[in-house]
């Protein structure tokens, strides 16, 4: 799969070739550095690992402090692999721009992290209905769950049972999005629809 | 924040239209596309919101239709829109004036803003 790793920006709406509006998500995407390559020889299988974002010496761990200058290209806050990276023909610390990636109009999937929610209960967390109705004898159960089993048999409470708690804070890969428009000299990537993740937050991008 | 107004700026062709404000009576001239066929219709009436800023806003424009209250809301960049024309300025106190859905008639009229221009 070839990708890039990129922060998310924000939020805004373009226009199509039909003037319809589109909701659009703008993500800084790149530069990226090859922190390793691997081949089957070595590793039996191919692959690129990608580093995004700059970090400081003092805050990075001393083995990934090896790893990067064994690529020779400074530490980095973001390492991600792509398996079997197709068309491109990169060495160690070579820097991959999102244009040698992504064209206008190419299918990719977004992976981030969803912001994370708190502890929800079970409507907001798992779409739960609640009970619909204030009166006909409700009281304080409109966003209750309702039963979670049934009674001496099976007298537990199945494994998996969906309750409230923690809830956001997931990776979550949203397939199927379509590149809008690709600026390369400003490294940006506008992609068709709702990306997770908070603002600044990393994004994996892959076709 | 940058990279989103570079992203406006070339991507939405932010036409430049009287400066409007809320409790301004506007006319809002819009394509409708019927199948192949292409007609031009207006729309009259109280600029009662004004949301978002530069190219992504929208507004809502507001009328009273045969005694039934009528809003629409446009989006400022939006390609149906051919032309927009100021034609009253409103005095009005507040930049949303949702208060004049519960009113009708005499009550639901906005003052003219008298300048020195206008007189």
């Amino acid at each position: 799969m070839n990708g890039l790793i990129g922060r998310k920006v924000g939020m805004t709406s373009v226009y199509d070739s039909k003037g319809k509006n589109v909701a659009c998500t703008v993500i800084e995407i790149g530069p990226c550095v090859v922190t390793q390559v691997k081949t089957v020889e070595t590793d039996g299988y191919t692959a690129l690992q990608l580093g995004f974002g700059e970090r400081k010496e003092k805050n990075t761990p001393q083995a990934l402090s090896g790893h990067f200058k064994k690529a020779g290209t400074g530490a980095k806050r973001m390492v991600k692999e792509f398996k079997d990276f197709k068309g491109l023909q990169k060495q160690l610390g070579d820097v991959i721009r999102v244009d040698e990636v992504f064209a206008e109009g190419d299918k990719v999937s977004a992976t981030g992290v969803t912001k994370g929610k708190g502890f929800q209960g079970v409507v907001k967390r798992h779409s739960f209905r609640g009970v619909n109705d204030a009166t006909h004898g409700q009281h304080n159960r409109q966003r209750a769950p309702g039963s979670i089993g049934a009674c001496s048999f099976p007298a537990k409470v199945f494994k998996g049972m969906r309750m409230a708690g923690r809830t956001g804070g997931d990776q979550v890969k949203m397939p199927n999005l379509k590149i809008v428009k690709v600026f390369p000299d400003e490294n940006l990537l506008v992609i068709k629809g709702a990306v997770p993740g908070h603002k600044g937050s990393f994004v994996i991008v892959e076709k | 924040m940058d990279a989103i107004k570079f992203v406006n700026e070339k991507m939405l062709n932010i036409p430049s239209y009287p400066n409007f404000r809320s409790g301004d009576t506007i006319m809002v001239t819009y394509k409708i596309i019927e199948g192949s066929k292409e007609r031009l219709q207006s729309f009259r009436g109280d600029v009662i919101q004004i949301k978002g800023k530069g190219g992504t806003k929208t507004f809502t424009v507001r009328k009273i239709s045969n005694g039934v209250g009528v809003e629409r809301i446009f989006p400022y960049s939006s390609q149906i829109i051919t032309e927009i024309e100021l034609l009253k300025r409103g005095k009005v106190r507040r930049s949303r004036l949702f208060y004049l859905r519960e009113l009708v008639g005499k009550k639901a009229r906005i003052k003219e803003k008298r300048t020195a221009s206008s007189k």
